[in-house]
Order: structure tokens, then C-alpha cells, then sequence
């Protein structure tokens, strides 16, 4: 449904993306993960036609990005970041632009309307001008924007950025069932997000790709190496030595009062980390176990690849 | 033409919720008023010179005010994303913002024709010099407009736009006067390209074909370069 070749993008003289080329399929979501300035908005728009690449090619339903524009344009959904609303609309209005934009006819338009707003909960805000509305139904206007006009590809950038969990939990629940129809790219930084809604994930950074592949074997290529942070009061210089000495834990790093554990392989040490606080007496603040960071992953694949050649 | 249609009415609309056309207009209809009703070519000759002199100056002010938001705004508030992705043409969507642009200017002119409506309550004017001012000042009007668009798609700033529109737009009005001083070969020159040149014929009753052409062709050039500009801000 998606296919990109070499692309490239320059903005003046700085590379923001690099010769990178993947495929989604039909029916699949993709999440795009990476830090910010990692190449994802770049990637993002210009599939969806806001920007012209540098150099290299994609498809978009098996139309091309660079001599069928308007046509791609057509098939794809497409929520920037920054959402894009015009204050003094009501939501209602916004829509019937944005539909007609689409080229839907009136009839049409009407009933999609009626079903994106239930689709996206906005029923009882859908005469409501979207200036007053709060971040999370801005998003979710957004939302609703792009699937309008029932695109075969969808893509959204940084869909739960800036809202609050319920919200976000609800934008998720609508991603997922939204799956069902479309094929979606999403992209994100969080790196939980992509395993609740994504079936497959590209890691993006500086504008390469770093790693492909589904959640699963993502997670067990990464995966292994959980990290606990232990805190524990009255310290003394032998903590590190003991912690050490439990069986599983590869490292410990003190940061203050708080101690990072990684652990080697796929177990669970915290019950004889437990066992060792109670030996030594020390009084046991805090223990919990760490979600590993983007830059982490990064850094683990990136290690990874230099060492595997 | 369909999707220019939808974007000039939406355009259109946005001006008629937002307090700025009716601010333009209102101070547009005061200030020709009054020089409308002072100047001495009202009563003497029973014409609208008064009206149409100020009238073109201010129109050339006020094109750049009412204009500087239809991109740089978009720009702004990231719904040019939301109009750069949808399947419009660039040229569908400049020309939408200048339809509606236009809309606004119409309402603006349709509403002075009291000055000319006066005068024929009260005596008897010569409608031939009324009609060709209008054309002449609803054509000046339109370049304006046009050139104010294409400042608006330079920035994501309105008051840089406004400037940039103005700057243009008196440059180009006031050059004429810089022809004086030059040797007359190139004074002629210069000008032909100036906005003013050709305004004093239409006050006078006289459609000259060189100057629609010349409006128009302002006007095309600077939608023109409105469409370049945005396709431009596809590549950087």
C-alpha cells in the first residue's frame, strides 16, 4: 500500500532524511519511531504530498508520489502534527470544507459527517466552534478530518502528543478500530504506544532507518535486558558490591540514592533482590522496574549492528 | 473549478465572521466619503473624481490589509498542511483565495455606488467617466489584490506581508512620478509599468484597451508568482 525507495530529503544543506526505503502492506499499522528531528514528520509529509523529496521515489496506493500527486492525495488521510483548524469554524463546518476539499458530494457529505463525529465522539460538540474546544477534542476533530473521505491509507503524526491519558487512551482505542479499515502509519516517540497499537515498527533516527521489524521480535532482539531502579535508605558503600553479587544483575549504577539494576537475561530477579535488602537490613523506599528509553534501544541496536559486522 | 469555488466561499465567508472586512470597508466608505463630498469636481462637474482619486490610493492600502492573512495565516496556524494535501491544484487554491478576495472588494465598491446614485438624485451626471472609473478602480483593485496574495504566500507573518504588499504596491503606483525626472525615452518606459498611468484615462471616461490589458497582466503576473511561491515552499 506504501512503498518507499531511496528516499531523500534536504532542507537547505541539513539532511533530514537519508536514503531510506520500506513497504507496508495493506490492512497493516505501522508505527514510526524515533526521537524528535529523527526524519518522521519529514518521511510523513512527504507522502502525503506537502513536500517534495530531494531525491528517491514512493508509492501511495500504487500511485506515485511525484507524477500522480492528486492523486495520492485522494487515497491517504492525513493528520499532521500540528493539527491543522481554523478557529472561527464550527466542527460541522470544518468538516463540510474539509470534505468538499475531498471532492465528496453533498449527499455525502452529510452522512460522513454524521458518522466521523460518532466515530470520533464529538457528537455534542459538533456545532461547537473549534477555537474553544480543548487540545484532546482538537486532536480528535483531526481525526475525523482525515478519514472524511474513507482514504485507503492513513497517516498520522504524533496522534497522542499533547493530551491527557483518558484521552490518549481513547485516541488509541480509535486507532486500533480504525486499523480495521485502513492501512495506517503512525509515528511516535513513545515506545509503549507502539506495542498497544502497532502490528510492526520502523525505528527511525538522524534520518535512517535503524531497525524494522514486528513488535514481537522487536521486543525479544531488545528485550532481556530489563532494568529496575531500587531505592533504599541508610546506603552504604557495599550496596553496589551486594547488589552485585545477586544472581541475573550485570550492572549497578548509583544514581544518588537510587540504583539502576540491569539485568543480563529474561528473568525476573526482583524477589532475590527483595530477599538481599532484607538480609542487609536496609530499609527498601522504592523498587520498580524501568522502561527501557528510545535512546537506549538506540543505542543497544546500534551496538548491536557494529558488533553482528 | 470546483475546488476554487469551494475555497473563494469559504474564503469569503471567513471574511464576513472576522471583524477586519467590515473595519476596511467602513474606514474605505469614510474616508472617500469625505473627499467625496469636498472635493470641488462634485458639485462643479457633478463626477465621482473625488471618490475615485482617493479611492485608488486607499484601495491600494487597504488591498494589502484585507489580503495578508489568506496564506501567511495558513502558513501560520499549519492549516496550509491541511490545503497543500487535499487534492486541490496550487493554482485552484491561489485562485479561490483571490476569487473570495475579490468577493469582498465587489461588496466593498457596490456599497459607494451612493456617491454616483446622489448625483443623480441632485443633477445630472455624465455616467460614461462613473462606469469607466469603476472598471478602472475594480481592475486596479483586482492587481492589488493579486499582489497582496502573493506578498501573503512569501511569510508566515501578517505585518511582514502587509508591508511587502504596500511596499510593491506604492512602488509600483509612484514610480510614474520618477519618469519625470528621467531622460523621456525611458521615462515613457517606466511609465508603462507604473499603476498609476493609466488610471487618469478611466476617471475620464476613457476605456483604453493597453491599460485592462495592463491591470489584467499585473494581476496574472502576481498569481502567477503566488502559485511558483507555494509550489516553492514544496521543495525547501
Amino acid at each position: 500500500m506504501i512503498k518507499v525507495e531511496n528516499l531523500t530529503k534536504y532542507y537547505g544543506k541539513r539532511l533530514a532524511v537519508d536514503n531510506i526505503s520500506f513497504n507496508i502492506d495493506k490492512g497493516e499499522i505501522v508505527g514510526f519511531l524515533g526521537p524528535n528531528a529523527a526524519g518522521k514528520t519529514t518521511t510523513m509529509r512527504i507522502l502525503a504530498g506537502f513536500l517534495l523529496p530531494t531525491s528517491g521515489n514512493a508509492w501511495v496506493a500504487d500511485y506515485n508520489i511525484l507524477s500522480q500527486s492528486l492523486q495520492v492525495r485522494r487515497h491517504i488521510g492525513y493528520l499532521p502534527e500540528a493539527v491543522p483548524l481554523y478557529s472561527d469554524m464550527t466542527i460541522r463546518s470544518y468538516l463540510n470544507f474539509a470534505a468538499q476539499l475531498r471532492g465528496l458530494d453533498k449527499k455525502r457529505i452529510r452522512a460522513r459527517i454524521e458518522e466521523v463525529v460518532e466515530i470520533c465522539h464529538l457528537e455534542e460538540y459538533v456545532d461547537v466552534l473549534i477555537g474553544k474546544l480543548s487540545r484532546g477534542f482538537r486532536q480528535r476533530v483531526g481525526v475525523a478530518q482525515a478519514i472524511i473521505h474513507e482514504p485507503e491509507v492513513l497517516i498520522l503524526d504524533e496522534p497522542t502528543i499533547g493530551i491527557d491519558p483518558i484521552q490518549v487512551a481513547m485516541t488509541r482505542q480509535l486507532i486500533r478500530e480504525l486499523g480495521k479499515e485502513h492501512t495506517i502509519l503512525l509515528s511516535t516517540h513513545v515506545l509503549s504506544e507502539v506495542s498497544i497499537i502497532c502490528q510492526r515498527v520502523i525505528i527511525i533516527n538522524e534520518g535512517k532507518i535503524v531497525a524494522e521489524d514486528s513488535i514481537e521480535n522487536l521486543s525479544s532482539m531488545i528485550g532481556g535486558s530489563r532494568r529496575i531502579r531500587l531505592e533504599v535508605s541508610n546506603p552504604s558503600a557495599k550496596v553496589v558490591e551486594r547488589l552485585c553479587q545477586i544472581e541475573g544483575i550485570s550492572r549497578v549504577s548509583q544514581e544518588g540514592s537510587q540504583y539502576i539494576l540491569e539485568c543480563s537475561t529474561g528473568e525476573d530477579p526482583r524477589e532475590k533482590i527483595m530477599e538481599s535488602v532484607v538480609q542487609n537490613g536496609w530499609t527498601l523506599l522504592s523498587l520498580e522496574s524501568v522502561e527501557m528509553s528510545l535512546e537506549d534501544i538506540f543505542l543497544k541496536l546500534t551496538t548491536k549492528k557494529e558488533s553482528d559486522q | 473549478m470546483r475546488n476554487t469555488t469551494i475555497i473563494a466561499l469559504k474564503e469569503f465567508k471567513s471574511y464576513l465572521a472576522s471583524p477586519m472586512a467590515y473595519i476596511v470597508i467602513g474606514i474605505f466608505l469614510v474616508l472617500t466619503g469625505v473627499f467625496f463630498a469636498t472635493s470641488p469636481d462634485t458639485l462643479i462637474e457633478t463626477s465621482i473624481k473625488g471618490f475615485l482619486g482617493s479611492g485608488s490610493i486607499l484601495l491600494l492600502l487597504f488591498a494589502s490589509v484585507l489580503t495578508m492573512r489568506l496564506l501567511a495565516e495558513e502558513r501560520k496556524m499549519g492549516t496550509l498542511e491541511l490545503l497543500l494535501t487535499a487534492p486541490v491544484r496550487d493554482s485552484e487554491l491561489i485562485l479561490g483565495k483571490f476569487v473570495g478576495s475579490l468577493g469582498i472588494l465587489i461588496v466593498m465598491l457596490v456599497l459607494t455606488f451612493y456617491y454616483p446614485i446622489l448625483l443623480r438624485l441632485f443633477g445630472d451626471p455624465d455616467m460614461g467617466p462613473i462606469t469607466a472609473g469603476y472598471l478602472g478602480l475594480f481592475l486596479l483593485g483586482g492587481a492589488s489584490l493579486a499582489v497582496g496574495i502573493f506578498a501573503s504566500s512569501l511569510t508566515s507573518n501578517q505585518i511582514v506581508a502587509t508591508v511587502v504588499a504596500g511596499g510593491i504596491l506604492f512602488a509600483l503606483y509612484f514610480m510614474g512620478m520618477l519618469a519625470s525626472f528621467l531622460p523621456e525615452a525611458l521615462g515613457k518606459f517606466v511609465n508603462f509599468f507604473s499603476l498609476s498611468y493609466y488610471f487618469p484615462d478611466f476617471m475620464r471616461g476613457i476605456i483604453d484597451t493597453r491599460g485592462v490589458i495592463y491591470y489584467l497582466s499585473i494581476t496574472a503576473l502576481f498569481l502567477f508568482l503566488a502559485i511558483r511561491s507555494l509550489e516553492n515552499s514544496r521543495w525547501s
